[in-house]
This record gives structure tokens, sequence and C-alpha cells, in this order.
């Protein structure tokens, strides 16, 4: 029988690779896929805990999650179409003006 | 039978998340990435929440992804060589691992609560799970929602801003 345990390890390991992808991708659209990856990994957790304590509140918080993310979504997408405008490029090492 | 779904579903969802931090092209990793979204659609239905299946659905691995994909295709995005799409690996490894760690120290150090609310198996297949949610959203959870519509608002405002040459 699968517990909610499971469920949770599973959403753990895929924070841990999302976070890993955040962390070593210089292509800034893939980190944004990586981001999108955790939160719904913490969606995951959310619907099993909500499952398991019989308790709805869980799934409306999954509903706000997912507006966040699809505003995110859209003003991201905004400014990495604003950045390639500027410097031709993607990659977060160009992003180095407040570098010294 | 549910415990092997689970174990394939789950195997697939991440070797498909792994698979998009690894892919070298981003439009690779974008189709990796809607995969992992059906896995995690999958595990709703199978957590009696068939709504949230289908929004997940709608809005991730459709709208949100249509999105992703539409600028990949609009900035004219290849793959690149082989030394210039990573760094930091090993820390990287060390890090999430660290974090996959204290994730799971806690899972496991803990107990879940026994407490059981009034949303059983039983309520849900005689209400009706989008009754349920609609419920508790258009009353329990109402300035919460009207708050998320002007985010959305805002939201939109700001990517054409952004996106335009000249205001």
């Amino acid at each position: 029988m699968i517990s909610v345990y499971h469920y949770m390890i599973l959403s753990a390991i895929l924070f841990a690779i999302g976070s890993f992808g955040v962390l070593t991708r210089k292509n800034m659209i893939v980190i944004f896929m990586c981001i999108e990856l955790m939160l719904n990994s913490v969606n995951l957790t959310f619907i099993a805990l909500s499952r398991h304590l019989g308790n709805m509140d869980g799934q409306i918080f999954v509903f706000f999650v997912m507006t966040v993310a699809a505003a995110e979504a859209a003003v991201g997408l905004a400014l990495i179409i604003a950045f390639y405008r500027n410097k031709e490029s993607i990659e977060v090492d160009d992003f180095r003006l407040l570098k010294w | 039978m549910e415990a092997m779904l689970f174990y394939l579903v789950a195997l697939v969802s991440v070797i498909s998340a792994f698979f998009v931090t690894k892919c070298r092209n981003p439009i690779n990793s974008a189709l990796c990435l809607v995969t992992t979204f059906l896995c995690l659609a999958v595990f709703y239905v199978m957590l009696q929440a068939p709504f949230m299946a289908a929004i997940q659905i709608m809005v991730y691995a459709g709208a949100i992804m249509v999105l992703i994909i539409f600028v990949i295709m609009l900035l004219n995005i290849g793959s690149v060589g082989k030394s210039r799409y990573t760094h930091g690996v090993a820390g990287a490894i060390v890090l999430s691992f660290l974090s996959f760690i204290v994730a799971a120290k806690f899972i496991a150090g803990g107990t879940v609560s026994k407490a059981v609310g009034d949303i059983s198996a039983e309520v849900v297949q005689s209400y009706g799970h989008t009754e349920l949610i609609g419920k508790a959203m258009f009353t329990e959870f109402l300035l919460p929602f009207e708050i998320a519509s002007i985010l959305l608002l805002v939201a939109i405002v700001g990517a054409v801003i952004l996106s335009k040459r000249k205001v």
C-alpha cells in the first residue's frame, strides 16, 4: 500500500533535481523550467498531505501556487525577451552588470 | 497493483526530471518537463484529486509549456557546445543532495498526524471533487481568490510593457 511518505520522498527527490538544474545550467529558460519543476514537487506534497489529512485547504493552496506560477511565467519570459534584445544572449553568465 | 503503478510512474517522472536538467537543447528539456507534468497528473488522480489533475494538464502542460516553447522558438535557441552549458556541477550535486537528505530526515523523523478531516474518499465520490473545491474557494477563500485575480492582471500588464519596444 502506498502511504503519504512515498509521495513526500518522491517530491523531495524532484525538488533536489530541480535545485540541481537551477544551480548548474547557464541557459535562463532551462533554469526557469527547473523552477517550475520545484514548484510542482511542492504541489505534490500539498495534495498528498491534503488527501492524508482529509482536508481541502491544501488543494486550494495548490490552486494559488499555480496562479503565481502562471504570473511568474508571463513576467519572466517577457524579461528574458527584453534581455535578449539588449545582449543577444540568454546565458546567466552575461548578466554581470553588478559584478566588479 | 496500485504500488506497481506508483513505482512505474515515479520512475518515469524522476528520469524525465533528470533529463530536464541534462538535455543540451532547451526544446528537449521542455518536452521532458511535459512528461514530468503528466506523471504528476497521474499522481493527482491516484490521490483522488481529479480536478487538480485536469488543471495540471490544462494549465501547466498546456498553457505554461506552450508559452515557454513559444519563447524558445521566438529566440531561436539551439543546443550549445559541451563545455558551455553547465557550471559548478560538483558543488551543485553536493548542495542538492544535502537538501534531499535534510528533507528525507524530516520526513522519516517526524510522524504525520493521524487526524482525519471530513473529506474522505466517499465524500469526494458522492459530491464530486470540483464541487468541493468550488465551495471552499468561493466561501472560505474568497479574499485570496480576488487577490489572485489582481495578481494576474498586474502580470499581464507587466508582460506587455516589458516586451514592448517603446512605451
